[in-house]
């Protein structure tokens, strides 16, 4: 079984393009040279010169050794929180805005839901002095105050998406409906493995720098590429895609998608796509997503903000489907203990969505041997107010 | 023939109306499709209402939150119309976004609307090759006309291509915009409907996006064979309901 995208899209039954006629020649375009333009050797060379001079890439691949002897088994940290703008969202926002430039388009949009997609945009747009608009749900405005404030500093302008629940989802909408407004001279940059085909393609090929360092990492630290499991969380999964991508043809290498529960599975409040979800089209995707009966996009929750989207990419619905990914889900108390766990083991602030796949080691048992890789996918900073409100500190 | 053929043969220009079904209240689909036929209109587009129409602008996508808060659904919809061919003769096409249709069974979506009289379906978010490779025979089965979308960007190769495959009109999108954002047409328009016209393609061309009144319908209509209002109306049946339906449709032509 291939988990890699075919040639019309399609991750097994997953994915596609169901994207409105205005959006064909800009999609079209982008399917026609994504993959030209990323193997150009100047393109490479200036992808790579970004990812270690500016994004801080080689992350380390760290050994967590008193949460490995708390939870008795090796457990080593795959620091994407150290990346520059504090998460990875960044490696692929520097490879897009590289796209961009090379299509020779003088202005970008992206959605954003807590805002990190947002603030890595807006930086890369800053770096290459291109024009930034970010949309942004109104909800997600009042919450994430502090992100918003980032992207106006880097020269932004953060527009409120005011239709339907006002949050990621209509942001996402929103950025849609800008593209067709505008064909010609913008780009959009999704910020996950979602959307029309070729973008889940595009952003796991950025993504998958993760993989790739932890292979060479793993090599001198353990004297093989291959951990026995690769944990990340999984939102729109753009962080688990990098994470398992250069692992999905290792079928020994077992890799554990973490969701969000939400206040539990049944409780109505959840993030869950996998188990709530059913097939249907997101976004300009066939994938799972959570809706009602009639086929109304539902709003997820998850008070993680940056894991309540209703549908995951079209990569992750064919692994789960097809059983390559064991797929857990992680309420909200059981992640921000996990998160305060790290704080006082390691002494890592961690993000709260990566603090759903710390949140693993509670639920399953890993043998003493076994090599587990954790994507610790971004830092706790943008969370503290969530934190100290949850923990009352 | 299908209703819509049998239209698009009438020597006139064809004005077709857009609504969202189950706005302003639940129950009015019935009594708008009525009143727009009694007005002269040529024929419906009874718009499903979608939680994510990606392709509407602000008017269309606040009227079907409000018709999905109503309690709009596909089920609720086709037993409001079960019996609408007993009054109304006009063609009537649903337009809404795929996943809806999904939920409810392509298949099962198909047969209903072929038992109601339903004539065509637009759908956005449905690519060409999507229905060519899937869905193409189930339509057909059905007696269905699927319209496609064409827009100022799309190339010539696949305006022929999308000329080719349809089997009632083509779908002209008169701007690179969502539904509702124009005031007034200007030379890029007029260029973009001349163009296409010069195509001379088989298929009749029904222009869509930011016609509002008797100017844009005019200008819309110079070349294309008609035009589909949809906004404007769902704003006017907003501030004044359902019976004074002819009054916008007089204002038009």
């Amino acid at each position: 079984m291939s988990y890699f995208v075919d040639k019309k899209g399609y991750y097994g039954e997953f994915g596609g393009a169901f994207i409105p006629e205005m959006l064909y020649p800009n999609v079209k375009e982008l399917e026609e040279n994504y993959l030209k333009i990323m193997q150009e050797p100047s393109f490479q060379k200036e992808f790579q010169d970004l990812l270690k001079e500016y994004v801080g890439r080689p992350t380390p691949l760290y050994f967590a050794k008193r949460l490995s002897e708390k939870y008795n088994t090796k457990i080593y940290l795959k620091r994407e929180d150290l990346c520059h703008t504090g998460a990875h969202k960044v490696n692929n926002t520097i490879g897009q805005i590289l796209v961009a430039k090379k299509l020779g388009k003088t202005r970008v949009i992206a959605e954003t839901g807590a805002g990190q997609h947002g603030v890595a945009t807006a930086t890369v747009c800053a770096l290459m002095g291109i024009e930034c608009v970010v949309y942004m749900g109104e909800v997600d405005i009042a919450r994430q105050a502090p992100n918003v404030a980032r992207m106006k500093m880097l020269g932004a302008k953060v527009v409120p998406a005011l239709s339907g629940s006002r949050t990621l989802k209509d942001a996402t909408n929103e950025a849609i409906r800008d593209w067709i407004n505008n064909p010609v001279n913008t780009h959009y940059i999704i910020g996950s493995v979602v959307g029309p085909h070729p973008y889940p393609d595009m952003v796991a090929r950025f993504q998958s720098v993760i993989s790739e360092e932890i292979k060479k990492q793993l090599l001198e630290k353990e004297h093989t590429e291959n951990p026995d499991y690769v944990i990340a969380c999984v939102g729109g999964g753009s962080n688990a895609a990098g994470a398992f991508y250069h692992y999905l043809d290792d079928e020994d290498v077992k890799l554990i998608a973490v969701e969000a529960a939400g206040l539990g599975i049944n409780s109505g409040e959840s993030a869950a796509t996998s188990i709530l979800g059913k097939e249907g089209v997101i976004h300009g995707s066939k994938t799972l997503l959570m809706q009602s009966k009639d086929g109304q996009i539902t709003e997820p929750y998850s008070i993680s903000a940056g894991l309540d989207y209703p549908g995951i990419g079209p990569l992750h619905a064919h692994l789960y489907k097809s059983k390559r990914a064991e797929f857990i889900s992680i309420t909200d108390a059981e992640a921000m203990e996990a998160g305060l766990e790290l704080c006082q083991l390691e002494g890592i602030i961690p993000a709260i969505e990566s603090a759903h796949a710390l949140a693993v080691f509670k639920m399953k048992k890993f043998k003493e041997s076994d090599v587990v890789v954790l994507n610790l996918s971004g830092r706790g900073d943008k969370d503290l107010d969530t934190y100290v409100k949850y923990f009352k500190l | 023939m299908n209703r819509i053929n049998q239209k698009l043969e009438v020597n006139k220009k064809l004005l077709s109306i857009y609504f969202t079904a189950g706005f302003p209240k639940i129950n009015d689909t019935v009594a708008i499709i009525e009143n727009l036929e009694k007005s002269g209109v040529d024929f419906i587009e009874i718009g499903l209402p979608f939680s994510d129409p990606l392709a509407d602008g602000p008017t269309i996508q606040a009227s079907s939150t409000k018709a999905l808060d109503n309690g709009m659904t596909t089920e609720v919809l086709f037993n409001q119309i079960k019996d609408i061919r007993k009054t109304v003769s006009i063609p009537l096409i649903i337009m809404g976004y795929f996943n809806p249709m999904m939920q409810f069974g392509v298949e099962n979506f198909c047969k209903k609307c072929a038992e109601i009289g339903i004539d065509g379906l637009i759908i956005p978010d449905l690519p060409v090759d999507e229905y060519n490779d899937n869905y193409k025979a189930i339509f057909e089965k059905h007696g269905l006309i699927n319209v496609f979308l064409i827009t100022p960007q799309t190339s010539l190769e696949r305006i022929q291509f999308i000329d080719k495959i349809s089997d009632g009109f083509i779908y002209m999108v008169s701007s690179a915009s969502v539904t509702g954002s124009q005031n007034a047409f200007g030379k890029l328009q007029d260029d973009y409907f001349k163009r296409i016209a010069d195509l001379n393609l088989k298929s009749p061309q029904i222009v869509g996006f930011g016609i509002s009144n008797a100017e844009t319908f005019r200008q819309a209509t110079k070349y294309a064979k008609g035009a589909i209002i949809g906004s404007a109306f769902v704003k006017y049946l907003d501030e004044n309901g359902v019976n004074s339906i002819q009054n916008f449709v007089a204002g038009i032509r």
